[in-house]
């Protein structure tokens, strides 16, 4: 505490015990709900039952993920498909950012975009009750397709890997557009002006102008949509069902319904451990800080 | 292609059209929810058999339980109400603290906790979920074996779904304040300091009404974020289930549209929030970064 022990002044002493004051609940917050709770998650993944109140370290559990098929291939699945989902997001609501930021104009630019933002603030849980009762066998979705003569009988739209993306897509799309448009508006229109000028192409102003602006942005939207679709747990169980096989609901099922802490904290630390690894990744590719991404989102 | 360039008239049109295709794709479910809520049939599926209030004033005695005579489902938005509340005081409190000890204290180690204030961020709600439940319950373990005290508020209930939404909702609460307290001249409280007036008194006068935004929109997000939280919840609910735990658990036993018409009542509710939150951001703090995530 040297630095604050340096300021003059008598109030000195007082701006001591402010400080320690105020550190007090931001410790707690961080060491008693966050810390030491890793901590015993990841002593709970290293430790093995032998008997009723008897463990021993051991890597047992994390020996049975990758022992077991059905655990890896959920895992690689869920990985999969979230990369998927976030590439997806990225294409959706590129053209929309641009389209917010670069063609309307004035009212209807600041319309769109709140427009835009307005579902968002609605449960994830009744997105997916509409998104249920569009698609499912006897749902709005099938029941038009039989009367626009495309199917004879309705079709169960549920339950399928594309249904899971689009549900994931749809829940993650403003995550992607508030990034994309905050790094778009920062792009000067006269430097696409002047490419136009000169004669560029569509393609290579955007290949060379606005892809290497928007970059921060597109990583920050990325990172974030990745990270969200990876934790979810709501879209893929209920778009899904039994099919949907998303990694949270095994780590659900060994900690809740299995009650195998032990299990279920190793999953745990594997989703942890690859989401965090990606959102290095994503960095270090694009050169930013976490701290500036986390800002920008 | 910008709009201060010629557009090709195919590109005018598929811009169009591309936006349209947008807009329906983001509210055809929630329009088809909250349609649904006032056809007369017991399943929310086509086809349309007339128009009906029942989902909402239904009492049991005609068979059909409304919104507004389902207790579970009224206990359970009760339920949500007092644990967003218990979440947003938590948040906004902590968050005051903390964006006044970052931005105005120098201390060692500052900049590693100014990162660990940041991860809860990037921790999967799940993850936060389970660590929250294994620890306090090793807690609950510990006080039980050597105090011999039994420690209720530790097992699942509602204290723990309070505390697993606060740790990581304290984070947002964080970042919106510490941005407004960043551009907070300083000088402003210097002068009030140098006329006379207490530190109590510039702090009540100058500071926190310069503030003032900054509090009621993380309260806003704060409150929104704990009412629609789903994945910490999860794990750490007791008997007492919130409000989408409970439309969780009932969508899959088949959705009645009762259902419907509580989502009604939230689309409602939280647009009418997203919006007088909008009209007063844009005057005090438009720019506000963390605002919309």
């Amino acid at each position: 505490m040297a630095e604050t022990l340096a300021v003059p002044g008598p109030r000195s002493w007082s701006r001591q015990l402010i400080l320690t004051l105020l550190l007090g609940p931001a410790l707690l917050w961080l060491f008693a709900l966050i810390v030491l709770p890793h901590i015993q998650l990841a002593i709970l993944s290293f430790r093995e039952r032998m008997a009723p109140h008897v463990y021993a370290p051991s890597f047992a559990q994390y020996r049975t993920f990758f022992a077991e098929p059905l655990y890896w291939e959920v895992f690689v699945r869920t990985a999969v498909l979230s990369v998927a989902a976030t590439a997806l997001t990225l294409v959706v609501a590129f053209p929309i950012a641009w389209v917010i930021t670069k063609v309307a104009r004035g009212r209807a630019s600041a319309l769109l975009f709140v427009v835009c933002l307005i579902p968002f603030w609605v449960s994830e849980t009744v997105r997916a009750l509409g998104w249920l009762i569009l698609l499912r066998q006897t749902g709005v979705l099938p029941a038009l397709l039989v009367k626009l003569g495309l199917t004879s009988m309705p079709v169960e739209l549920l339950y399928h890997d594309a249904t899971i993306l689009t549900g994931l897509v749809y829940t993650s799309l403003l995550f992607m557009v508030t990034p994309l448009v905050s790094s778009l508006e920062s792009l000067d229109n006269s430097l696409i002006e002047a490419a136009y000028d000169l004669g560029a192409s569509g393609a290579s102003i955007l290949r060379t102008i606005v892809i290497p602006h928007a970059a921060p942005g597109i990583t920050a939207g990325c990172i974030v949509v990745f990270m969200l679709t990876l934790g979810n747990y709501l879209t893929p169980n209920l778009l899904g069902g039994k099919n949907s096989q998303w990694f949270t609901e095994l780590i659900y099922t060994q900690f809740i319904v299995r009650f195998n802490w032990e299990q279920g904290a190793a999953f745990g630390f594997l989703l942890l451990g690859l989401s965090t690894s990606i959102v290095a990744l994503g960095l270090r590719l694009s050169g930013q800080r976490f701290v500036d991404v986390m800002r920008r989102s | 292609m910008i709009a201060s360039l010629p557009r090709p008239a195919w590109l005018r049109v598929a811009t169009v059209l591309y936006v349209a295709a947008f807009l329906i794709f983001l509210f055809t479910p929630l329009a088809i929810v909250a349609a649904f809520a006032f056809n007369d049939a017991p399943y929310p599926a086509p086809p349309w058999h007339g128009f009906t209030l029942d989902w909402f004033f239904g009492n049991p005695a005609e068979h059909r339980v409304g919104l507004f005579h389902d207790t579970e489902l009224l206990g359970s938005i009760g339920t949500s109400l007092l644990v967003a509340i218990w979440v947003t005081v938590l948040s906004v409190t902590v968050g005051t603290a903390n964006a006044f000890l970052m931005e105005r204290y120098r201390f060692p180690g500052k900049q590693a906790l100014s990162m660990l204030m940041l991860t809860p961020l990037v921790i999967p709600g799940v993850i936060l979920g389970i660590s929250i439940l294994s620890f306090s319950s090793r807690v609950a373990e510990l006080a039980d074996d050597v105090f011999g005290l039994d420690l209720d508020f530790l097992r699942p209930g509602l204290p723990l779904v309070v505390f697993g939404q606060f740790s990581y909702i304290a984070t947002i609460a964080t970042l919106m304040i510490s941005a407004r307290l960043k551009r907070f001249d300083r000088t402003l409280e210097e002068a009030a300091l140098n006329l006379g007036a207490s530190q109590a008194a510039v702090l009540r006068t100058i500071t926190f009404p310069y503030l003032r935004p900054a509090l009621i929109g993380s309260a806003a997000i704060s409150f929104l974020m704990s009412f629609e939280n789903f994945n910490t919840t999860l794990m750490l609910v007791g008997s007492e289930p919130p409000l989408t735990i409970m439309m969780y658990g009932r969508m899959r036993e088949g959705a009645s549209p009762v259902l419907n018409a509580v989502s009604l009542f939230l689309m409602l509710a939280s647009a009418g929030l997203a919006l007088t939150l909008m009209r007063g951001g844009s005057r005090a703090s438009a720019s506000e970064p963390t605002i919309k995530s």
